[in-house]
């Protein structure tokens, strides 16, 4: 009984924390191009780059692969935050790749800020494979972006499963 | 059998099936993709009811336009089967394909956020008056967001809801237009997903109480049929709802509204919404023929019989649903009309996706207008 009423204490002290800007942990999808994005992110884990692990990263073939509908299923599952990281215009490995990435972007960017998501929330950044310091700093600055606006007001579902494993 | 299926069986009558394959024989998916029939899916629905049919892909398939119900001499619900079917398939973890990389129902599972603060209202420009409270709503549904995701076939559903808005102000009526309405949840209805179609059923109710609303016009017909069918069926609804085409043929009655002279030929897509689910055939007629001089030319299949544009709830979109648009184009094309009147936005979506098409030849394409947007250009002005 004690024990019941001390993990019910322990939950709602969780919950409250959440939603405080204090002691929030965002989650961050970022998709990255294989042939630019990603491999620069590799090379920060090889150069030992610190950045901040709240980035998930979900490696595309190309950037112009990432429709809204990735986006919008990134929040709709509980992302307080998105990167679209692709190679630069002259840099990419289909041609128009990169362009057609920057075209998409705009019509996603419009999507959600018609939703009413904060137009921080959702990046589009060019990183070569070459630039290491470059990812490690786009990370480590939107997660900063995000830490200041706080948790999504999109449902978490993927926040709900993680905690509910946690409790058990 | 899984219990809702038996349910759905009686209600539907479907036990009454004699497999005549009328069904088959006039589903327009069921033309070009010959592994679908609605035929087989009520057998299999009245021999085993559960993991057997509940499995199969092709519950996904049906457009739930309606026109086996039409043609069925049982006159078995068959569009009723469908829905539980897919309520009950849904449960077990089976999902449709969603076209468009499901950016659709995500946009409307991301809606059921209570706490969302919409962006929706830019399309209103100055000339159009609306307001915050009154007794009547006009619900604009998603097109706001259809504009923008398919913003590279270069649609403009929006002018439907503009034109709307501008007859209801010609009747003198300043509508209501919700800062923060959701989608009517018809799409997530329709692929099984009722937790979500719910929770942006019973947000809608409640921000229309607020209003203060007592009737609401539609220009969607999916919208309407939702409010008018479905939010009945789930939760107690205080208020009427009403479609534009019925408004405007009311005001023709009514004397109320003066049409300029245009010559022009058009034909006219009956949607499965209005026509088949909900009967409303003679008031856009009546509302074309209300205007000199423009006259409405009726392709073979039309009325009862129209055939539906596609794809339904933005699901399995295919060389099929392009088949079935290219013969309706076509169709269209040849009553020799100038203009394929619409009446749904995605009529509109779907016909000129179709006629984007590299394969889509030139019998096949027509100019497209939507019905308000044709009867608020012939308006006269006061």
């Amino acid at each position: 009984m004690k024990q019941a009423a001390k993990k019910t204490k322990k939950r709602s002290g969780r919950s409250t924390t959440r939603r405080s800007s204090k002691g929030f942990e965002p989650k961050i999808v970022a998709f990255c191009c294989n042939w630019c994005s990603y491999p620069a992110a590799d090379g920060a884990g090889v150069s030992r780059l610190q950045y901040p692990t709240n980035i998930k990263i979900v490696r595309v073939m190309c950037g112009g692969r990432v429709t809204p509908s990735f986006v919008l299923k990134a929040f709709e599952l509980g992302a307080d935050g998105v990167l679209v990281a692709t190679c630069h215009f002259e840099d990419c490995h289909y041609m128009f790749g990169a362009r057609k990435a920057a075209d998409v972007h705009k019509v996603t960017e419009k999507l959600t800020e018609m939703l009413g998501i904060e137009k921080e929330r959702l990046k589009l950044d060019w990183i070569s494979s070459a630039e290491a310091t470059k990812f490690a700093r786009v990370a480590q600055e939107f997660t900063d972006t995000i830490r200041r606006l706080g948790p999504s007001s999109i449902k978490k579902r993927l926040g709900a499963i993680s905690e509910a494993i946690e409790n058990e | 059998m899984n219990s809702k299926i038996a349910k759905a069986i009686k209600d539907s009558k479907a036990y009454l099936c004699m497999e005549c394959g009328k069904c088959t024989g006039t589903c327009p998916v069921s033309r070009y993709n010959h592994g679908y029939s609605p035929r087989i899916l009520v057998n299999k629905a009245i021999r085993s009811g559960d993991l057997d049919l509940l499995k199969d892909k092709n519950i996904w398939a049906c457009l739930t336009c309606k026109l086996c119900d039409e043609r069925c001499p049982a006159a078995i619900e068959y569009i009723g089967l469908t829905l539980t079917t897919r309520l009950e398939a849904k449960k077990i973890g089976e999902q449709a394909l969603c076209s468009h990389g499901g950016a659709a129902q995500s946009l409307m599972r991301i809606m059921t956020t209570p706490e969302l603060e919409q962006k929706r209202l830019d399309w209103i420009d100055s000339n159009l008056k609306t307001t915050q409270k009154g007794e009547l709503l006009y619900f604009v549904g998603c097109l706001p967001y259809f504009d923008i995701l398919f913003s590279d076939i270069k649609v403009n559903t929006l002018q439907a809801a503009r034109s709307s808005i501008k007859i209801l102000n010609h009747l003198g009526i300043t509508p209501v237009v919700l800062p923060q309405e959701r989608c009517c949840g018809h799409d997530l209805l329709w692929s099984g997903d009722m937790e979500n179609f719910e929770k942006l059923a019973r947000h809608n109710i409640e921000e229309i109480k607020k209003s203060g609303a007592k009737k609401i016009v539609f220009s969607c017909p999916e919208g309407y049929r939702t409010f008018k069918i479905d939010y009945p069926k789930y939760f107690s609804t205080d208020f009427d709802v009403e479609h534009i085409t019925e408004t405007i043929s009311g005001a023709i009655s009514d004397g109320k509204l003066k049409f300029k002279n245009l010559k022009k030929v058009v034909t006219f897509q009956d949607p499965c919404r209005l026509g088949r689910h909900l009967g409303i055939y003679d008031e856009p007629r009546k509302a074309i023929a209300a205007v000199p001089e423009l006259s409405l030319n009726e392709m073979t299949r039309s009325r009862e019989r129209a055939i539906c544009c596609g794809v339904s709830a933005w699901m399995n979109c295919s060389t099929y649903s392009k088949s079935i648009q290219r013969a309706r184009l076509t169709e269209a094309k040849e009553t020799k009309a100038d203009l394929l009147v619409l009446s749904c936005p995605k009529c509109e979506i779907h016909f000129q996706c179709a006629m984007n098409d590299e394969k889509t030849g030139k019998e096949a394409k027509i100019k497209t207008i939507q019905l308000v947007t044709l009867i608020a250009d012939a308006l006269e002005d006061t």
